[in-house]
């Protein structure tokens, strides 16, 4: 297909850009900015496969992202292992854990699915918060191996990292959207009883979205680790990761894959401008103003608007 | 004990929730944000002009009420209205409008830690071996007031059984010619008022800072969904649950895992019987 | 002209009773559906019909053993199971999918239900799409959006994404409520075609003319029971039948 085509060129494009900037750019401040927002694009578009597709808004990201980072420092810590290994490991925890917490949630219906995975949420941190060997409430600090070349700094290389990581991120919420899983996601958040008349395997789908988004946004996570020297959990896990990352794909539509990075690129660069620029705290407020904003005003996102005005009607890229 | 009386200060917080979340079916993760908002007043009232903290959280009853109003009118046209997906979009509103208020207050007052001064607090009542705050017997009492207060509202005035009626069969109302709109419009702002004396308490029994909101969501949202929708004396029932619960856990294994019990009693209820102890869904 | 009663049932419904709480909507219901037969369902609002659907369905739980579909007990399946099974249901308010197109609603149908049928690929799966739209009456609204449809073309659509699973039984659940009488003719003529292909169809109905129409046999509940089963001149006749509607 043409669009597929299209879609890889850029992102071969893609990645070799970053890769060009990691070897000419030699200050490390804008991967620092950059690193964040590229982790936000893999968190939104991971968490829209639940959140969006099925239309199942959870408030999850933080613990995934949470657990991303503690797999990561556990690792370290018990192994001194290599930035593939956490990443991978951190992956198939956040697998098993969206399963786990699927099962446990996604027979609840509407605000009551939203309300537990917020209680789970809370709960995970409680309890990582109560693990002394990772660092307990103190939080834990954590030494960089050397740099592997051909990347001068260790930042720039969890840059490029995280590209991979939201090539990968989105080239899965794109194969989905375009599948019959995509569909059956699409069906069961049209209306769920009538899917489930209609043969769509509803609990299965769902399931299969919460591991697939689990696995995606823990393995960002895993990075973060390393990219801070840090962990503590009243930061990994901060209830503001969900909230952000929601918004962010309300903001772009949460029913096209590309929703969730427009979203990201756009409220992550104003956070990451406003933080420099203003406080950390009027980040929190532009936060809220938007998300208010676009729940009112645009629930279909910008993507949604950008539909509208072109009148493409039911096409899907 | 005092696990009793924490939880009576749980279920005076939680009461306007009972109201909005558990009979208007509203997403209102924003309470705590409110509650506090309600303290923050209370607090500068008492600082700036000495009003004892409770008769400064009546003095701003009536502006929380409007409030209140206000807000209910602005969620209904957005969400209730349009269907579809409301309440899940609603519970993003409302989550905004919680970060918007946390973030004023911050810019406002600031990050530290505000408290209040009155002559019951700091003093503690001596029961044998027993050392009771008096702040967490004001709390009891108040509670207690709250809950027989609102019950006796909704079942004894016209307002307050039409409140009941609008939460049960929305459509019988209105062939009767009542509008269900301004009626729950009412019971929001009611549910909002309520925060008046609930934020003065909140400020009484412990100093309160802009992000206390978060650590709100889980306590007053478990109380609401372990009492049952819609029930005020079951919200004091499972408030003083909760708050028992939390002492026992606070005792055994110290206070790092006391934010996981709210939520964890809140989703052992999802999971097993959602319609809460004493719920009004069957 | 009904089918040979040496036949094994279809649906056999055997002691099926649902409670709510205290209040009992169905009790000890037992019926069999014969292949390839035309039932009527009746009853005044409230009755029961539309639960019982539920739990042939499996919207709703029922006991073990109650629900037997050609020789399987269904009562632990999931829905979605049973649509693959071979039971396919309306609405009776219709439930459209909304975000997606008529061509959209059906493909799901083909994609989920009839993926029984293995080795067919995703052309012919659309060539079955449009030929029941156009059985249907809706081809030249297959690429319109589901939320622009017209009432009477909900209820069609709803119809034929029932059909897209390739369903052994169908239940109509009162396709036909609010609609003027030649639309009434169209869906009726509709359902009739259906049956002629040997689809067993359960259709619950207000309209009797319809109902008397259609049916080989008819059914009416009243209050969870049954209370007349038979031909359907002598449904209709039954005097507990008539007061059970006069009541109302």
């Amino acid at each position: 297909m043409k669009r597929s085509l299209y879609f890889w060129a850029g992102a071969i494009l893609f990645l070799l850009a970053t890769l060009v900037m990691t070897q000419v750019i030699g200050n490390e401040y804008p991967f620092f900015a950059a690193y964040v927002i590229l982790q936000f694009i893999v968190l939104a578009v991971a968490w829209s496969i639940l959140g969006g597709y099925a239309g199942y808004v959870n408030f999850g990201t933080s613990a995934f992202f949470g657990i991303g980072v503690y797999t990561a420092v556990f690792l370290v810590k018990v192994a001194g292992a290599p930035l593939g290994v956490q990443i991978l490991a951190a992956a198939a925890v956040g697998a098993f854990l969206g399963f786990a917490l699927g099962l446990l949630t996604l027979r609840m219906q509407g605000i009551f699915f939203s309300i537990a995975t917020i209680a789970l949420t809370i709960i995970i941190e409680t309890t990582v918060t109560n693990w002394r060997f990772v660092g307990g409430a103190a939080g834990i600090q954590l030494q960089r191996p050397p740099v592997t070349p051909p990347f001068h700094s260790y930042v720039q290389m969890l840059f490029f990292v995280q590209a991979l990581l939201v090539v990968l991120a989105i080239a899965v919420s794109r194969y989905i959207q375009n599948s019959w899983i995509g569909h059956g996601l699409q069906a069961l958040r049209d209306d769920e009883l009538a899917a489930e008349c209609t043969g769509v395997p509803t609990l299965r789908l769902k399931l299969l979205a919460c591991v697939i988004s689990g696995a995606l946004m823990c393995a960002a996570g895993a990075p973060a680790a390393m990219y801070l020297q840090y962990a503590d959990p009243s930061s990994a896990f901060n209830l503001n990761y969900s909230v952000t990352v929601l918004a962010m794909s309300l903001i772009g539509g949460t029913a096209y894959w590309a929703g969730p990075v427009v979203g990201a690129i756009l409220l992550g660069t104003t956070q990451q401008l406003l933080t420099v620029t203003i406080s950390s705290e009027v980040n929190v407020l532009v936060l809220g103003v938007m998300l208010v904003v676009f729940v009112v005003g645009a629930p279909e996102g910008i993507i949604g608007l950008i539909r509208k005005f072109t009148n493409r009607g039911e096409g899907k890229g | 004990m005092i696990g009793v009386l924490l939880g009576c200060f749980y279920a005076a917080v939680s009461l306007g929730l009972s109201l909005s979340f558990g009979l208007l079916d509203v997403p209102h993760v924003a309470h705590p944000a409110f509650l506090v908002m309600a303290a923050y007043g209370v607090s500068y009232l008492n600082e700036q002009f000495g009003i004892d903290p409770l008769l400064a959280g009546l003095l701003i009853t009536p502006l929380l009420f409007v409030f209140g109003l206000a807000a209910y009118r602005i969620y209904y046209e957005t969400f209730e209205r349009r269907g579809s997906d409301a309440g899940v979009r609603g519970i993003a509103f409302f989550f905004g409008i919680a970060f918007i208020i946390e973030v004023l207050l911050i810019l406002q007052f600031g990050v530290d830690q505000r408290s209040v001064t009155a002559s019951y607090i700091g003093q503690a009542l001596r029961i044998g071996e027993m050392r009771i705050p008096y702040r967490l017997v004001v709390a009891f009492a108040v509670a207690v007031g709250l809950t027989i207060l609102l019950t006796l509202y909704l079942s004894r005035t016209f307002m307050g059984r039409a409140i009941r009626a609008v939460a049960q069969d929305q459509e019988a109302l209105r062939l009767m010619g009542a509008n269900p709109v301004r009626i729950k419009q009412w019971a929001f702002g009611i549910a909002t008022a309520v925060l008046g004396v609930s934020g003065a308490l909140l400020v009484i029994v412990a100093p309160v800072d802009p992000t206390l909101d978060r650590s709100y969501i889980g306590r007053t949202f478990c109380v609401v969904v372990m009492a049952g929708l819609g029930s005020m004396s079951g919200t004091l029932i499972a408030a003083i649950i909760l708050g028992v619960a939390e002492n026992i856990v606070l005792t055994l294994f110290g206070a790092s895992w006391a934010p996981a019990i709210s939520f964890a009693m809140l989703l052992g209820i999802l999971a097993i019987r959602p319609q809460g102890l004493f719920g009004r869904r069957s | 002209m009904t089918v040979a009663d040496a036949q094994a049932p279809l649906l056999r419904i055997s002691g099926l009773t649902k409670r709510f709480g205290g209040f009992t909507a169905l009790d000890n219901i037992s019926v069999d559906i014969r292949p390839g037969e035309r039932f009527g369902l009746i009853g005044p609002n409230g009755s029961g019909k539309t639960t019982l659907i539920n739990c042939i369905s499996g919207a709703f739980r029922t006991e073990s053993k109650t629900i037997v579909f050609r020789d399987e007990d269904i009562t632990r399946l999931a829905p979605h199971l049973r649509t693959r099974r071979g039971i396919a249901r309306s609405f009776q308010i219709p439930r459209p999918f909304r975000s997606m197109t008529v061509a959209e609603n059906l493909m799901v149908a083909l994609d989920f239900a009839a993926a029984n049928e293995a080795h067919v690929t995703s052309a012919q799966r659309r060539d079955t799409m449009m030929s029941i739209l156009t059985r249907m009456g809706l081809a030249s609204k297959a690429h319109v959006s589901a939320t622009r449809l017209s009432q009477v073309e909900l209820r069609k659509m709803e119809l034929a994404r029932a059909m897209a699973t390739h369903p052994k039984l169908l239940i109509s659940d009162e396709a036909m409520a609010g609609l003027s009488s030649s639309e009434v003719d169209e869906v009726l003529d509709l359902l009739m075609s259906l049956a002629d292909q040997n689809i067993t169809i359960i259709m619950i109905e207000h309209i009797m003319q319809a109902v008397m129409r259609f049916s080989d046999r008819v059914m009416c509940l009243d209050a969870g029971k049954i209370i007349a089963i038979g031909a359907p001149n002598e449904v209709m006749a039954n005097q507990r039948v008539q007061e059970a509607y006069l009541g109302t």
